[in-house]
C-alpha cells in the first residue's frame, strides 16, 4: 500500500496544476486499483502465515478485483450468509468497524488485520475490538443507544419467522440485561475497562470466545 | 451461493465475534472441520487436454460432479490427475463457470450437446449466465420445436391414439376433427367439399343467362328461371349434405355449446338457413323481397372452405389480430371522407346540375378520388371543387397508403411480440423461482439440518457417518455460524407455517407467561422428562424451565461434566428412543418471555463409555447420534424446534 499510495502521491505534487487537479483526482478515483503490501509486511503484522495470506487474497481479489471492498459489496456479501432477514445494519456497523480508517472502503490489508485480530488474536484484542463494533460513534463509551441499535440489527438478520415470535420490546430487554451485567457503575455508559472486566468475568462468553480459533 | 461467497464465509464467522457479549446462551462448539490440506493445484484431464485449478474453485459449488465427491469416481491415480473423457472445449465453459460464477454459453457449438455436457457435469441449464440465457433459451426452443415438427410429421401417417374403449361421439369427432385418420373420414371430407364447390358454382351459374330456346325471339333469362328445378334439386341436395354434417357435428362435439358458438358452425347455419326459410316462406310478393336478400347468405357457404383449407384460417386469424390497427384505418379514413366531402359540397354548391347534391352524395366522390379509383362519375366543376378534389387525391393517397405497411408490420410485429410475451412470462418464473428456490435452499437446508437431529460435533465416531447427512465442510460452518445467531438471540429460525402456528398461539395468551423457576431447579434427573407425546403434538410440552447452570449463577459448567450428571436419568432402553422423541426443556436464557422448546435426549445407560471422551460437547451430542443410529432407517425427523441443549 505505501509504495502505491506513495507513487500516486508524488505523482500528484508533481504536476499540481489548480484547473487539472479534480480531473486527475477523479481519474485517479476511478482506476484506483488498490495493491496490498508484500506477503512479508502483511505476515509480520497479522497472525497468519504466508499460505492462508494467499488463500485470503485470492478470495478477495475474486471477488473485489480492484482491491477495496466498499460498503456496498460488503452488504451484499454479507446478506448472502443471512437469507432469512436482513444483514444490512448489521454489515454497516462491521463494515465501519472493519474500516478503521473511516476511508469508505476496506483494503485487503484492514481486512486482513481484523480477521487476524478476531480469528488469532488475545482475548483482550478480541474484547477490544468488539467494544469497538458496539461504539458506533467510536466515542469511548457504549450508551444505551448504541447498544440498542446493535442488537436490532442482529435481531434483524433473524428475519421474520423466528421461533418464538420476536416481540417489539425483544432488542430492549436483551439491551437491559446486557447492561445489567455491563455497567459496573451504573451510570448509563460502559466504557472499555468495565466492559473488558465484565466479559472476563463471564466463562460463557470466555469460552466462546475460543469458537472461531479454527475457521482458517 | 455465489462462487466467491465461500471464500469469505471464514470473514463472516469471524464477524460472529461481535456477537458474544450479547449472547446469553453459550454459543454452539464450531465444527472440527478435517484439517484441510490447505489448497492444492488439481489437474484436469479432458481428452488429452489438461486443465489445472485450485481445489477450493471447485469446491465453490458442492452440488455438482467436480465440487463433489463424484470426481473422485475419475481419478487416476497412476498419473495423479482427473481424467474425463469429454469435450475439452465445452469443458472450457464448465471450468470458467466455477471460477467466474457465470456460465456462458458457446455460439458456435450446438446447443444439444452443450445441454448434454452440461448434464454431465451437474451444472443446471438455469446456470446460465444472463448475459447468454436469451440466446440460449432462443436456440433451444428452436431445436425443440424442430424436433417437435419432425416427429409430428412423423405421426401425421399414424394419427394419435385413440383410447381403447372411446365411444362413438369421440371417433366421429377425431374423424370430423382429422379427415386424413381414416378412409371414411377422408371420403366425408372430400365430398362436402365437393359439394360446397357445386353449391356456390350453381348459386354464380343460375344468374347467368341463358338463351331460352323455346320461344323467338330468344329471350334472355338467368339459367336459375329456366331450368328452377334443376337448380332447385341441386340446392336441396346441397343443402340436405350440410344439414346431416351441421347435426353430426353437433351431435360428436365434446362441447356442444362451445361448438355452437364457435364460428364454423355460426357459418355452417347461416349457410343452411336460408332454404329453410325459403321453404316455409310461400311465393309471396311481399315477403319475397326479402326472401331473395336472404338468398345472399347462401355465398357465405364459400367460408365453409375455411375447414378445407389451413390459409384460410390464418388470414382470419390475421385480422382479428389486427383489428385495431383496421379499426383505425377505418377510422382515419372516415374523419377524411368527412372533411372533404363536406368541402366538397360547399365548394361545388353554387353549380347547377351537380352531382354533389349532399354531404352524404359526396362521400362516394370522395372514396373514389381518395382510393385513386377515379371512376369520373362525379366531377367538380369549379375551380375552388377542383383545388380541393386535387388535394382530396393527394391526401388520399398519403392515407390509404400509410396505414397499409404499418398493419403489415403490425402484424408481424404483433405475432412476434406475443411469441415472446410467452417466453417472456414463462423465462420470468423460471428466474423467480430460480431465485426463490435459491434462498429457501439455504433457508431450508438449515431447517431441515435442525430437524435432523442438530448440530452437533463430528467427532463422535463413526456411528454418525452412516446416517448424518453428507455436508460440505462450508455447509457445515455455515450451519453453524447460524445456529451461533440463533443462540446469541434466544429464538430460531423457522418456517412460515410453524411461524404462524407459534403466533396463533401467542394471540391465544396462553404460552408466554408460563413461570419459570428462577431460581435454581436441579439439573439431572428430575429435570429430564420424558413424555410420550407424538411428534406432531410436541407443541403443547413446551415449557420453560431455567437449568442451574444459567448465567445468573455467574459460573457455566464444563460441558464434559454435565455429560455426568446427565448420566443417571430415567432408564430409557435403547428401542424405546426409536419410538419417540423425549422432550426435556432446558433454556439457559434469562428472560422468560421466550418460549423455546428444547429438547435434550436422555442418554441410554449403554454409552458411558462414550462418555468420557473431553472432546465431545456434551452428552446431549453423542446421545442424539446413538438415537438416530438406533433409528437407521427410518426417516429422522423430528420436529423442528428440536435443538441439542448444550449444557
Amino acid at each position: 500500500m505505501g509504495a502505491v499510495m506513495g507513487t500516486f502521491s508524488s505523482l500528484q505534487t508533481k504536476q499540481r496544476r489548480p484547473s487539472k487537479d479534480k480531473i486527475e483526482d477523479e481519474l485517479e478515483m476511478t482506476i484506483v486499483c488498490h495493491r496490498p503490501e508484500g506477503l512479508e509486511q502483511l505476515e509480520a503484522q497479522t497472525n497468519f502465515t504466508k499460505r492462508e495470506l494467499q488463500v485470503l487474497y485470492r478470495g478477495f481479489k475474486n471477488e473485489c478485483p480492484s482491491g477495496v471492498v466498499n460498503e456496498e459489496t460488503f452488504k451484499q456479501i454479507y446478506a448472502q450468509f443471512f437469507p432469512h432477514g436482513d444483514a444490512s445494519t448489521y454489515a454497516h456497523y462491521l463494515f465501519n468497524a472493519f474500516d478503521t480508517t473511516q476511508t469508505g472502503s476496506v483494503k485487503f490489508e484492514d481486512f486482513v488485520t481484523a480477521l487476524s485480530i478476531l480469528l488469532r488474536g488475545t482475548v483482550h484484542e478480541k474484547l477490544r475490538w468488539t467494544f469497538n463494533l458496539y461504539d458506533i460513534n467510536k466515542d469511548g463509551y457504549i450508551n444505551k443507544e448504541e447498544m440498542i441499535d446493535i442488537v436490532k440489527a442482529i435481531y434483524d438478520m433473524m428475519g421474520k419467522y423466528t421461533y418464538p415470535v420476536l416481540k417489539e420490546d425483544t432488542p430492549r430487554q436483551h439491551v437491559d440485561v446486557f447492561f445489567q451485567k455491563m455497567d459496573k457503575n451504573k451510570d448509563g455508559i460502559v466504557t472499555l475497562d468495565e466492559f473488558l472486566e465484565s466479559c472476563q468475568e463471564d466463562d460463557n462468553i470466555m469460552r466462546s470466545l475460543q469458537l472461531f480459533q479454527n475457521v482458517m | 451461493m455465489a462462487a466467491g461467497v465461500a471464500t469469505w464465509l471464514p470473514f463472516a464467522r469471524a464477524a460472529a465475534v461481535g456477537w458474544l457479549p450479547l449472547a446469553q446462551q453459550p454459543l454452539p462448539p464450531a465444527p472440527g472441520v478435517k484439517a484441510s490440506r490447505g489448497d492444492e493445484i488439481l489437474v484436469v484431464n479432458v481428452s488429452g487436454r489438461r486443465f489445472e485449478t485450485w481445489k477450493n474453485t471447485l469446491d465453490r459449488y458442492p452440488d455438482t460432479l467436480l465440487g463433489s465427491s463424484e470426481k473422485e469416481f475419475f481419478y487416476d491415480a497412476d498419473s495423479g490427475e482427473y481424467f474425463f473423457d469429454r469435450d475439452p472445449d465445452m469443458f472450457r465453459h464448465v471450468l470458467n463457470f466455477y471460477r467466474t460464477g457465470r456460465l456462458h454459453c458457446p455460439r458456435q457449438e450446438c446447443i444439444q450437446a452443450f445441454d448434454e455436457e452440461l448434464a454431465f457435469y451437474g451444472l443446471v441449464p438455469e446456470l446460465v449466465g444472463d448475459c447468454c440465457l436469451e440466446e440460449y433459451r432462443d436456440r433451444k426452443k428452436e431445436n425443440a420445436e424442430r424436433l417437435a415438427e419432425d416427429e409430428e410429421a412423423e405421426q401425421a401417417g399414424d394419427g394419435p391414439a385413440l383410447p381403447a374403449g372411446s365411444s362413438l361421439r369421440q371417433r366421429l369427432w377425431r374423424a370430423f376433427e382429422n379427415p386424413h385418420t381414416s378412409t371414411a373420414a377422408l371420403v366425408f371430407y372430400y365430398v362436402t367439399g365437393f359439394f360446397i364447390a357445386v353449391s356456390v358454382i350453381a348459386n354464380v351459374v343460375e344468374t347467368i343467362p341463358c338463351r331460352g330456346s323455346a320461344r323467338r325471339p330468344p329471350k334472355e333469362q338467368p339459367c336459375g328461371d329456366r331450368f328452377p328445378q334443376a337448380f332447385f334439386c341441386m340446392d336441396t341436395a346441397c343443402v340436405l349434405i350440410f344439414t346431416g354434417e351441421y347435426l353430426l357435428r353437433l351431435f360428436a362435439a365434446p362441447s356442444r355449446c362451445r361448438f355452437l358458438r364457435s364460428v364454423m358452425s355460426l357459418i355452417d347455419v347461416v349457410a343452411i338457413l336460408p332454404y329453410y326459410i325459403g321453404l316455409f316462406v310461400t311465393k309471396n310478393d311481399d315477403v319475397s323481397g326479402a326472401f331473395v336478400t336472404l338468398r345472399v347468405f347462401r355465398v357465405f357457404r364459400i367460408f365453409k372452405f375455411s375447414r378445407h383449407s389451413q390459409g384460410l384460417r390464418i388470414l382470419g386469424y390475421t385480422l382479428k389480430s389486427c383489428a385495431s390497427e383496421l379499426g383505425f384505418l377505418l377510422f382515419s379514413l372516415t374523419m377524411a371522407i368527412i372533411i372533404f366531402a363536406t368541402v366538397m359540397f360547399y365548394a361545388e354548391k353554387g353549380t347547377n346540375k351537380t352531382n354533389f347534391t349532399s354531404i352524404p352524395a359526396a362521400f362516394w366522390y370522395t372514396i373514389v378520388t381518395m382510393t385513386t379509383l377515379g371512376y369520373g362519375d362525379m366531377v367538380p366543376s369549379t375551380i375552388a371543387g377542383k383545388i380541393f378534389g386535387s388535394i382530396c387525391s393527394l391526401s388520399g393517397v398519403l392515407v390509404i397508403a400509410l396505414p397499409v405497411p404499418v398493419i403489415v408490420s403490425n402484424f408481424s410485429r404483433i405475432y412476434h411480440q406475443n411469441q415472446r410475451a410467452d417466453k417472456r412470462r414463462a423465462q420470468q418464473k423460471v428466474r423467480l423461482a430460480r431465485i426463490r428456490l435459491a434462498k429457501s435452499g439455504t433457508t431450508n437446508a438449515f431447517l431441515q439440518y435442525k430437524q435432523n437431529g442438530g448440530l452437533e460435533d463430528s467427532g463422535s465416531g463413526e456411528e454418525q457417518v452412516l446416517c448424518v447427512r453428507n455436508r460440505s465442510a462450508f455447509e457445515q460452518q455455515h450451519h453453524h455460524l447460524l445456529h451461533c445467531l440463533e443462540k446469541t438471540t434466544c429464538h430460531e429460525f423457522t418456517d412460515e407455517l410453524t411461524f404462524s402456528e407459534a403466533l396463533g398461539a401467542v394471540s391465544l395468551g396462553g404460552r408466554t407467561s408460563r413461570s419459570t423457576s428462577v431460581s435454581s431447579q436441579q439439573m439431572g434427573p428430575g429435570s429430564l422428562l420424558s413424555s410420550c407425546c407424538p411428534r406432531r403434538a410436541k407443541r403443547r410440552a413446551i415449557r420453560l424451565a431455567n437449568s442451574t447452570a444459567s448465567v445468573s449463577r455467574g459460573s457455566m459448567q464444563e460441558l464434559d461434566t454435565l455429560a455426568g450428571l446427565q448420566r443417571s436419568p430415567a432408564p430409557q432402553s435403547r428401542s424405546s428412543l426409536n419410538a419417540k422423541p423425549h422432550d426435556s426443556l432446558d433454556l439457559n436464557c434469562d428472560s422468560r418471555d421466550f418460549v423455546a422448546a428444547i429438547i435434550s435426549i436422555p442418554t441410554p445407560p449403554a454409552n458411558t463409555p462414550e462418555e468420557s471422551q473431553p472432546s465431545s460437547p456434551g452428552g446431549g451430542g453423542r446421545v442424539s447420534s446413538t438415537l438416530r443410529n438406533s433409528r437407521l432407517g427410518t426417516p429422522c425427523v423430528l420436529p423442528e424446534t428440536v435443538k441439542i441443549s448444550s449444557l
